[in-house]
């Protein structure tokens, strides 16, 4: 969907030419979110501003759909490529529906269905058309404005998107909610994204693939999981942080690594039962369940081994639960929280779904180094 | 406040009708009358040529091209700005001799400055990340200008031109002194003569000329400037 080839931007400046981006070759699929990434000064929005000539490469061809944009009138191609800045760069002068109709009355949309196509991406990021296409930027909060700003730049419908550390200006616990907001929407729409960020969090959340850069040469690109995992060099992994590991936890949801059909008793079985369970699946303890499945305790086989009487009197409780869908690093923080190896999962409904221990988790992220046979360095 | 502003207006009627001042005035209304037409008349021209020629000169001097050359064509306004009107006059008459055309360009002069500065800082002042957000989705530098910057400056555009016309009325009294008419024949007819009626006559009615000229100007900028970027609305 876009690919740039051998594209170098070189600056002249009083202290010699500096190479901002240097022969960087990259292909971002359709419909993936691929993230720049890298410290600050290391070509990434560099790059980025070159796809829609907001940057004039020195050399080198960026390839959108297989068309050469250089064929085309910059004003143009700019007209087909949504663009959302860090500073949000909504115009005040304008209500949030004429801002967000900018680009369809660029095109030559008429206005009853440009206002229309406001409504709609207003409804999609959640605002109440009715309340907010009147109202102006000063009107909005930071959160609101930035939402916005990403439906102004989906609104003539481009098949690219451009977003130079669009959340950066955003708080923390507001971001979190815009980026999954994003996600979701993402996923509905699936254009084709390029992510510029200095975060390297926030890029193994949202992206499919991330470009890492320095000093204006890209240095990966790889899915979030094969960086976080298998680093280039030593540069890369001193960027991802040398906690790395538990950073690709939270590729991963608790549904994913958890042991299936899991053995259950219920309340009134005799601890008997429970026991024989757990030597024929070789654990050490074993969930209980209500009527409803819903779990209420486990046994542990060290404390029921050789007892007799209803599971009811066996029983400890369990420390706490996980979803199915939690992503591993929650589960694991709430693993350390109680002092435990193992946690029982919920499903949405509350029922017990299956269980996830450490030693299964570590098995599984240590996966990727056993099969290309080399130890993370 | 108004409350006080009202009461001492009051009391100094009062004063001015015991002392007869009110009935001194009222000999000149006929004059008042014209005189108060010829006055506006020359703030109009030379206040609307004014605008005409500074809010284009301000932005074209805010251009990215412009950016060295801006600084100093700015510092000469300025020093220009200096020159006291009536020397500006005198040097009009000069040019141009006596009558209306001469205090035109010098009231025109004296009050281009104003506008010209406040359009460049204005436009100076709408963030840069406006006119890359807009560039970015494809709008052409015209476009640009009139949809985003000029909007943005506007209401730094309007004090400018509230100034520049409230100095502008209060200045037009000195065009009599090089034959253009207007207030300032009461005026100074009034303090050669040592008579205090006449010269009210011609001062009182430019006052509330200019507060009337500044609160038009403030208005009508309450109701233009886009309600997004106005401060006051």
């Amino acid at each position: 969907m876009i690919k740039l080839e051998n594209l170098t931007k070189a600056f002249d400046t009083p202290g010699g030419t500096v190479i901002a981006a240097d022969r960087v070759n990259m292909d971002v699929a359709d419909g993936e979110i691929c993230v720049l990434l890298g410290p600050s000064g290391c070509g990434k929005t560099t790059t980025l501003k070159m796809i829609n000539r907001l940057v004039e490469p020195t050399s080198g061809k960026i390839y959108i759909e297989g068309k050469d944009t250089d064929q085309y009138d910059p004003v143009e191609l700019r007209r087909t490529i949504g663009y959302v800045i860090q500073q949000i760069g909504l115009f005040p002068n304008m209500t949030v529906e004429e801002n967000v109709c900018v680009v369809p009355k660029l095109l030559g949309w008429d206005l009853a269905r440009a206002r229309q196509r406001a409504s709609e991406l207003l409804a999609t990021i959640n605002l109440d058309p009715a309340i907010f296409l009147k109202r102006y930027p000063k009107e909005l909060s930071g959160g609101q404005q930035q939402r916005v700003g990403v439906a102004r730049a989906l609104a003539a419908d481009p098949p690219v998107l451009l977003m130079d550390e669009p959340f950066g200006a955003i708080d923390p616990i507001n971001r979190e909610v815009i980026q999954d907001e994003f996600l979701k929407m993402h996923r509905r729409l699936k254009k084709t994204v390029m992510f510029v960020s200095h975060d390297i969090d926030e890029a193994v959340k949202m992206a499919d693939k991330i470009a890492i850069f320095r000093a204006g040469k890209l240095e990966q690109f790889d899915s979030p999981d094969n960086i976080l995992a298998h680093p280039a060099s030593a540069f890369i992994a001193d960027f991802v942080g040398t906690d790395r590991t538990l950073k690709r936890l939270r590729l991963v949801k608790v549904g994913d690594t958890m042991h299936p059909q899991s053995p259950r008793v219920t309340v009134d079985e005799p601890v008997e039962r429970a026991v024989a369970l757990m030597y024929e699946h070789g654990q050490e303890f074993i969930v209980v369940v209500d009527a409803d499945g819903r779990p209420h305790g486990y046994v542990d086989l060290a404390a029921a081994r050789d007892r007799a009487g209803p599971v009811a009197e066996h029983r400890t409780a369990l420390p706490a639960t996980v979803r199915l869908d939690d992503d591993l690093r929650a589960a694991v923080s709430t693993m350390f929280m109680h002092d435990v190896r193992w946690l029982a999962c919920v499903d949405r409904d509350g029922a017990f779904a299956g269980f996830i221990t450490q030693p299964g988790i570590t098995r599984m992220l240590g996966e990727t180094y056993r099969a290309l046979g080399s130890a993370p360095h | 406040m108004a409350a006080i502003a009202l009461v001492v207006a009051f009391a100094l009627g009062v004063v001015a009708q015991r002392g007869g001042l009110i009935d001194q005035i009222g000999k000149y209304r006929s004059d008042i009358l014209f005189l108060t037409r010829q006055h506006m008349k020359l703030v109009a021209i030379s206040g609307g040529l004014a605008i005409a020629v500074g809010v284009p000169l301000g932005l074209w001097l805010s251009r990215p091209r412009m950016r060295g050359v801006a600084e100093t064509i700015m510092q000469a306004l300025n020093l220009g700005s200096t020159i006291p009107t009536l020397a500006v006059l005198a040097l009009a008459m000069s040019l141009l001799g006596i009558g209306v055309v001469p205090a035109i360009f010098g009231l025109w002069a004296a009050s281009l400055l104003p506008i010209v500065r406040n359009t460049y800082a204005g436009m100076l002042g709408v963030p840069a990340h406006y006119v890359e957000a807009a560039t970015g989705m494809g709008m052409r530098p015209i476009q640009i200008l009139g949809g985003v910057e000029l909007p943005n400056a506007l209401y730094v555009i309007f004090a400018g031109i509230r100034t520049a016309l409230a100095v502008n009325v209060g200045t037009a009294p000195l065009a009599f002194l090089i034959g253009g008419g207007g207030l300032g024949e009461l005026i100074f007819t009034g303090i050669d003569l040592n008579e205090p009626g006449m010269m009210l006559a011609g001062a009182i009615p430019t006052a509330l000329l200019a507060v009337l000229v500044d609160f038009a100007v403030g208005a009508l900028a309450f109701w233009v400037v886009p309600r997004g970027v106005n401060p006051l609305r």
